[in-house]
């Protein structure tokens, strides 16, 4: 390198997507340089001009504006500018204007196209939105495929099996001449086809349920007949796991279920049995000591001291490069955990209950997207013959100690009071029915402002079918209801992300800083609503936004390409916000959901600009997806 | 701010100069050189072909010391083209001493392996011929080459340049404010040329480097004519 050129070449290596690009070429690059200065106040781009060179902000400041005058963007020193025109029709697409005095190195276009060719981080770069944020969020990926273990790597053997009509004892016997501890149940094919598979003679079998060493203690304590069919002792739900998942999914999967045998399926052909202790050999993920932990401790005291293990485990799988996905299903399910041994310890304190309750979360833990910041949303469905007068001291006792204990465990109280405690969100299923249809057919934004979080709703303990009931409600009835879907469009409105950041400081629409910004208000939680709304309309069952996602693919809903952008957004989001999480807590400092962006790698800035325009440009389509119907219209019935 | 109007001085008719010296010269070299002409006094400054340049020498007297590198940068008020410039090391007929050692960062290998000026002045003439010469502080470079062409050609050349240095002096030390400033005991505002640049918001450069500080010397005048002229104002108003 010719020393002379030094001073442009250090200045450019220092700033994406130049950091990135081979030493020839940044010498070439240094070498072809345009230089040229720019008052504060005068324009470097016109609109619609011929464009054909590539500019990099030296020093100094400048603006980018829309076609119709709004601010695109304000960059600083080692930005660029002008290469979606140049990538396109070679028009000015975004005028630029000097904001501050301006020193701009321009780069030919015919060494920006050898750049785009020669480099292919260069060319993700310089591509709008979606390639870099899918390429962070791929890269982030592809280093987490090579830690996922796939649940078939625990299996030692075929599972043992035996046919619904055979005997207890029979097989009993044929589970200890295995070493087993479980056997599965076959039946004639029946209502479940996931389930049906053919063996080797082409004949067709259903697996019915799995029996445990557990089943065969409970049948000899309850006094019944070695004779007995194990098809009268099976339980009709089972609880099953794909053979390519990975283990950390099975873990979840019988902590979720609270189970210790998992049958693993090839497609709908079984393939073995994994027990609890497979996985703990195994998998050496602290979160899964912690669960059971959580099981072992007997008071709420016990339960709180676990509060530093959470975070611990927290830290742990951020760094061993868990995806936002793993990390948002583990921490809920470690407050599902927590939930339900405070359901468990109420039991043993006040007794049975008198009459069957369902102990539901809503909000992050029911999408299976908590986070470490957390608060704690609740509520308590009863069974219909509740009655306030006789049940609802027993109730609201156990609500109170679950709400206690669960802020005692840092799940910290609702300030909504969206909790159990609250009479209102304790009442029976009918009850509850009412309330959702009464959101769904007299909806304003104003009412729904506060219920939003009731459209992610999730079992936590007791009667699921509460839930599954609840749930279906929602799914069928939302999508018939324009005049809810644009309620609940307009409320995912309410919240929206900046334009991107400006040296220091988070840049607003309107042009103003600010010095840190909520990633969570607004990147994260914007984004969850959408997507909620979203999958509101089309029927969906699914509470997690990723799975939501999954089905909304399935309709017209959205343009081909937008729900992969959504992902990438959704994913590149909630890792930021982990890690800047993680960031909080190995400097001791109690996390929170701000990012300041003295914090924030060039790197990432670009792309969690880009995530901010997905946002953005989604939220201008919810808009005119769901548009609040005129006014005196009759509902529809 | 307040501005005296330019002093009136007796400006040299560079046109008239250069036209004359073609049709006297002997060595083909400079003939080519003044042949190229300059643009009359009245050419607005932004459509003039610019060159800025900058020697590192040995000392400040041309007749005792001695050129030992220069960088040009070709540029208009537009654009400075990287992709253009011209930077060479000479060897000075005296060697080096160390202080201009410690200065320029050139060392004693690299002059020693550099050739003399001479093999250097076709390049240059033709770098040169046809654009307006900027530079900053113009006692150097000017009386340098002189010096040096005079010495291998027999024969010298003068040339017209805009100092940006005296672009500056203009506002700060001759200006009523600078006088001010002056008659109430403050120290002078420095015309320097990072000090210069700071003023306009350019970013630091590594400085003395002959073609880094005629990089930088091609953006102090861009800087300055957006600033303080514009594109229209005639070069006889610039240059000297």
């Amino acid at each position: 390198m010719e020393v002379e050129l030094l001073e442009i070449r250090q200045h450019m290596g220092r700033f994406p997507p130049f950091d990135g690009i081979s030493d020839d070429l940044l010498d070439a690059v240094a070498g072809e340089v345009e230089v040229a200065y720019y008052k504060a106040g005068t324009d470097i781009l016109l609109l619609d001009r011929e464009i054909h060179e590539l500019g990099y902000i030296r020093s100094g400041a400048v603006e980018v504006y829309r076609r119709n005058g709004d601010l695109y963007n304000r960059l600083g020193e080692g930005d660029i500018f002008g290469h979606f025109s140049l990538l396109r029709n070679h028009r000015v697409r975004f005028p630029a204007r000097a904001l501050e005095d301006t020193l701009i190195y321009f780069i030919p276009e015919a060494l920006f196209q050898r750049l785009c060719e020669e480099d292919e981080h260069f060319a993700d770069f310089v591509e709008l939105e979606r390639p870099r944020l899918e390429s962070a969020v791929e890269q982030h990926k592809k280093q987490n495929d090579m830690m996922i273990t796939r649940v078939r790597k625990l299996l030692t053997r075929y599972p043992v099996m035996v046919e619904a009509t055979t005997s207890v004892q029979e097989a009993a016997r044929l589970v200890g001449d295995f070493g087993a501890s479980a056997v599965l149940v076959l039946d004639e094919p029946g209502d479940n086809p996931r389930y049906t598979f053919r063996d080797s003679e082409e004949r067709a079998w259903q697996v019915r349920g799995i029996l445990t060493d557990s089943d065969f203690r409970r049948l000899v304590a309850q006094g019944r007949g070695p004779e007995t069919p194990v098809g009268e002792i099976v339980g009709d739900r089972l609880v099953a796991i794909q053979s390519d998942e990975s283990v950390h999914e099975a873990m979840l999967t019988m902590l979720r279920n609270n189970i210790h045998h998992l049958p693993v399926m090839h497609r709908r052909h079984p393939v073995g049995i994994v027990h609890l202790s497979d996985i703990i050999r195994y998998e050496t993920h602290s979160s899964l000591y912690l669960v059971s932990n959580i099981f072992n401790q007997s008071t709420t005291e016990g339960l709180a001291k676990l509060a530093p293990d959470v975070r611990a485990a927290f830290v742990r799988m951020v760094e061993d490069g868990a995806d936002s996905r793993m990390i948002g299903s583990a921490l809920s399910t470690i407050g599902r955990s927590f939930t339900r041994r405070l359901l468990e310890l109420a039991e043993e304190a006040l007794g049975p209950p008198p009459v069957a309750y369902c102990f539901m979360a809503m909000g992050s833990m029911a999408r299976n997207e908590q986070s470490i910041v957390t608060d704690q949303d609740n509520a308590l469905v009863l069974a219909d013959d509740f009655d306030p007068d006789r049940h609802d001291d027993y109730f609201l006792e156990m609500a109170r100690i679950v709400s206690d204990g669960l802020h005692a465990c840092g799940y910290t109280y609702c300030t909504g009071d969206i909790m159990a405690t609250n009479s209102r969100w304790r009442q029976p299923l009918s009850v509850w029915k009412g309330y959702f249809r009464d959101w769904i057919a007299n909806p304003t934004p104003e009412r729904l402002l506060h219920s939003s979080i009731f459209f992610d709703l999730d079992v936590v303990h007791g009667e699921n079918r509460f839930v599954e009931q609840l749930q279906d409600l929602v799914a069928e009835q939302a999508p018939q209801s324009p005049r809810f879907l644009a309620a609940m469009g307009r409320n995912a409105l309410n919240r929206t992300p900046p334009l991107g950041f400006f040296r220091t400081f988070v840049m607003e629409k309107d042009g103003k800083h600010n010095n840190s910004i909520n990633l969570k208000r607004r990147g994260t939680a914007p984004l969850t609503d959408l997507i909620r709304v979203h999958a509101l309309a089309c029927g969906s069952r699914a509470q997690n936004s990723f799975e939501r996602l999954d089905d909304i693919d399935r309709t017209q809903l959205l343009a081909p390409g937008v729900s992969d952008k959504l992902r990438y957004a959704l994913e590149f989001l909630a890792m930021a916000r982990i890690r800047h999480q993680v960031i909080d807590l190995q400097h001791e400092r109690s996390p929170d959901n701000n990012i300041e962006p003295e914090n924030v790698s060039d790197a990432e800035r670009h792309t969690l600009k880009d995530a901010f325009q997905v946002l953005s440009n989604a939220q201008k389509f919810l808009k005119f997806r769901y548009p609040m119907p005129a006014a005196g219209r009759p509902r529809p019935g | 701010m307040l501005v005296l109007p330019p002093r009136r001085r007796q400006v040299p008719t560079w046109p008239e100069y250069l036209a004359d010296r073609a049709t006297r010269v002997q060595h083909p070299l400079l003939e080519g050189y003044f042949a190229a002409g300059c643009p009359a006094p009245d050419t607005p400054i932004g459509e003039v072909p610019l060159v800025a340049m900058d020697m590192e020498t040995t000392g400040l007297d041309p007749r005792r010391h001695a050129i030992v590198s220069i960088g040009l940068v070709p540029f208009s008020l537009a654009r400075i083209r990287l992709a253009d410039r011209h930077y060479w090391v000479v060897r000075p007929p005296r060697p080096l001493n160390r202080q201009s050692v410690t200065l320029h960062r050139i060392t004693h290998a690299e002059v020693e392996h550099a050739p003399d000026l001479e093999a250097i002045l076709p390049a240059l003439f033709e770098a040169l011929a046809g654009r307006l010469v900027v530079v900053h502080y113009r006692q150097i470079e000017r009386p340098f080459l002189d010096s040096a062409v005079q010495a291998r050609l027999g024969e010298g050349l003068r040339f017209p340049v805009i100092d940006t240095m005296s672009l500056e002096a203009r506002r700060h030390r001759q200006s009523v404010l600078a006088r001010l400033r002056r008659w109430m005991g403050r120290p002078p505002v420095s015309i320097r040329l990072h000090n210069s640049r700071e003023r306009y918001g350019l970013p630091p450069y590594q400085g003395h480097h002959a073609l880094v500080d005629a990089l930088a010397t091609a953006e102090l005048l861009q800087a300055q004519i957006a600033a303080h002229y514009s594109p229209d104002t005639p070069v006889g108003e610039l240059w000297s």
